[in-house]
């Protein structure tokens, strides 16, 4: 990375000014910092909507997944450790933490969702977890982010038999287990995958004990 | 707190570790691992400008580019670029020695995919100022340790019977597949 | 380094000191693929190669992306060369090659998502990958913008080449699918080695075994022809 020699004779090489001045490059540097700032500026401007989009859409498929297609779906805030319908002030909605609540066609409520997060063997496993917040019953939960050992870790994505077992389960708090299991709190571990099988446990655990608190004091707050 | 900190650190350090598990850091990893001495010292220069970068990527992302994410790459860069710069010149005047041995390695670690890895990683994490530094501790550690590992491994090698085909790149690959391996087995380490 | 040789069509184009000599187009183009392949040869922009290569999907994204900065920066920093002074040409390139990473990032974002989120920070990343300012450096700033767009699309093909060959083989291997159709059957069980990082650092290393192999090989025949 160092100046090369100008041969004689060759015209195209490129020569700068006797004594470049710290002003000319300044101004150069300038110049192009600006430029490029506006081209960024621009295609940012064009690839935002669909960005949102996407990151929106995500989302409510997640939820929908896990709360089982409900008729109704509300979102309610986190503002200041309580729940309420706005989102907090100068927070981007789909940055704020928050909860969606799925009723159904009676105007009855079905279920919460919420995104939590663990670590899990090798990663922190990201959940969208979906219970009933009176029962604590859960309704079921997608893999939003992991990077768990492939063909072990990842069978909590692939593997649609362990994820079958979560709907009508209690977490109160839910327990993972070796062996097969009727009881209501438990669940079968995959076998090979304990950490990340616990992992997600815990997450949904998590989950529960941090918004079933929030959603009954919103319950009996009358909801605003 | 205190145990998500030391998860952060630990997990940067061993499970993920930059360079053997994330792939970043490859550079000094393949070029510089001829002696231990370079090798850890280089380490060691990359974390204190983990360190730095760290700081200043938490700065820019909390005050500057809310507005403007899109700069976020140019702005690491650039600040990436001038840090470099400055420990060159500090190191240049405090640590004469350390500066000669390093020679061309130390402008390198401007383009090391580590740094502006771990600026990256950091955002998406979302981690704050405290986390971001315990990740970039590990992070250089880690670096440090990969560096370390691999160069006392070659040492060893270059008076070893290797055969032709497998000189230098060969061999590094896959002893840095083995390293990789051993590296495997920390993980679970956090849980359980 | 550089020969002095010629070609007489293309006398009217000067010799310029650091760069390949002038020559047809399609050998510039060729030798990012062959004798200066950056991935095999030159051992440049091993971190990505090495950490997208787990499916070849994942290799086509990143390829795709590579060859858009690597292409159009040369061409911008070729077209500014005589613009920009000698002492911000490093900072100018890098600030050129990051508008161009940025650029191919956010449409990355908008229009493959799903891309874009199993690559996460290894576009952006792109920005110090050293095949790009290695080539903007050596080549793009020295020579007119059609040659340097040419060898740029040959750098870029050779390592696109370079990285699905890895990402093919660690994908079919450690996965038993290629670009998700499962070559084996859905009860085949793969070696899940090969698409975690230590196989990564593997399947490289028997590729550059390989290479050493042929070049071993090689010198042998020629020293037979000359003995």
């Amino acid at each position: 990375m160092t100046g090369h020699e100008h041969a004689h004779g060759a015209p195209s090489a490129p020569t700068p000014d006797a004594g470049s001045s710290a002003l000319r490059l300044t101004v150069t540097l300038a110049l192009f910092g600006a430029l490029a700032g506006a081209v960024l500026a621009y295609t940012y401007q064009k690839t935002l909507p669909p960005i949102r989009k996407f990151a929106g859409e995500r989302v409510e498929i997640a939820v929908k997944e896990v709360l089982g297609a409900p008729a109704k779906l509300d979102t309610l805030y986190l503002v200041g450790g309580k729940l309420s319908k706005a989102p907090p002030a100068g927070v981007d909605p789909l940055e704020a933490v928050k909860v969606f609540i799925g009723s159904n066609a009676q105007g009855e409520q079905t279920g919460a969702a919420v995104e939590e997060a663990a670590p899990g063997f090798s990663s922190d496993v990201h959940l969208m977890v979906g219970f009933n917040p009176s029962t604590s019953a859960l309704t079921g939960f997608k893999v939003l982010a992991q990077t768990e050992t492939p063909g072990l870790g990842d069978k909590i994505v692939k593997d649609s038999s362990f994820a079958k077992q979560f709907p009508g389960k209690l977490a109160n708090p839910l327990k993972g287990d070796k062996n097969p299991t009727t009881d209501p709190s438990t669940v079968q571990t995959i076998t090979g995958a304990t950490i990340t099988s616990k992992a997600v446990i815990k997450v949904i655990n998590k989950a529960v004990e941090t918004w079933k608190p929030r959603l009954d004091a919103y319950a009996k707050g009358g909801g605003q | 707190m205190i145990s998500n900190l030391a998860w952060i650190f630990f997990s940067t350090l061993l499970i993920n570790n930059f360079t053997l598990a994330m792939f970043l850091g490859l550079c000094p990893f393949f070029g510089v691992t001829s002696k231990v001495d370079t090798g850890w010292r280089l380490g060691a220069a990359n974390t204190f400008v983990l360190v730095i970068t760290s700081i200043s990527a938490w700065a820019l992302n909390t005050y500057v580019l809310t507005s403007a994410p899109y700069l976020r790459t140019i702005a690491f860069i650039v600040v990436i670029a001038s840090m470099v710069q400055i420990v060159e010149m500090i190191i240049k005047k405090t640590l004469p020695t350390l500066f000669r041995e390093l020679g061309i390695y130390l402008p390198l670690i401007t383009t090391n995919c580590a740094i502006l890895g771990l600026a990256l990683f950091q955002t998406t994490r979302k981690y704050n100022l405290v986390e971001g530094i315990f990740f970039a501790f590990g992070a250089g550690l880690g670096l440090t340790l990969a560096l370390s590992l691999m160069a006392s491994i070659r040492e060893r090698m270059d008076v070893a019977d290797v055969p032709v085909v497998a000189k230098r790149m060969g061999l590094v690959m896959v002893i840095a597949s083995c390293l990789s391996m051993a590296f495997m087995g920390f993980a679970g380490m956090g849980s359980g | 380094m550089t020969t002095d040789t010629v070609v007489a069509a293309d006398a009217a184009e000067p010799i310029v000191p650091g760069a390949p000599p002038p020559g047809p187009l399609w050998l510039d183009f060729w030798r990012g693929i062959a004798q200066d392949n950056p991935v095999m040869i030159q051992m440049l922009g091993l971190c990505p190669s090495m950490a997208v290569s787990n499916s070849l999907a994942n290799g086509i994204g990143m390829s795709a992306a590579v060859i858009f900065v690597l292409v159009m920066s040369s061409v911008l920093v070729s077209s500014l060369r005589k613009v920009i002074p000698n002492e911000v040409r490093l900072a100018s390139y890098i600030l050129i090659i990051a508008t161009f990473v940025t650029i191919s990032d956010l449409v990355m974002q908008a229009y493959f998502p799903l891309l874009s989120n199993t690559l996460g920070p290894f576009v952006p990343l792109i920005v110090v990958n050293c095949i790009i300012l290695g080539r903007a450096e050596a080549f793009a700033g020295k020579v007119k913008p059609l040659r340097a767009a040419v060898d740029a699309l040959g750098m870029g093909v050779g390592f696109t080449v370079a990285l699905c060959s890895i990402a093919a083989f660690r994908e079919v291997v450690g996965n038993g699918t290629l670009l998700g159709y499962h070559l084996f059957g859905l009860n085949y069980e793969p070696w899940v080695f090969m698409i975690m990082p230590p196989g990564g650092f593997l399947t490289m290393g028997l590729g550059f075994l390989f290479m050493g192999w042929w070049g071993e090989r090689k010198k042998a025949k020629l020293a037979e022809v000359t003995a």
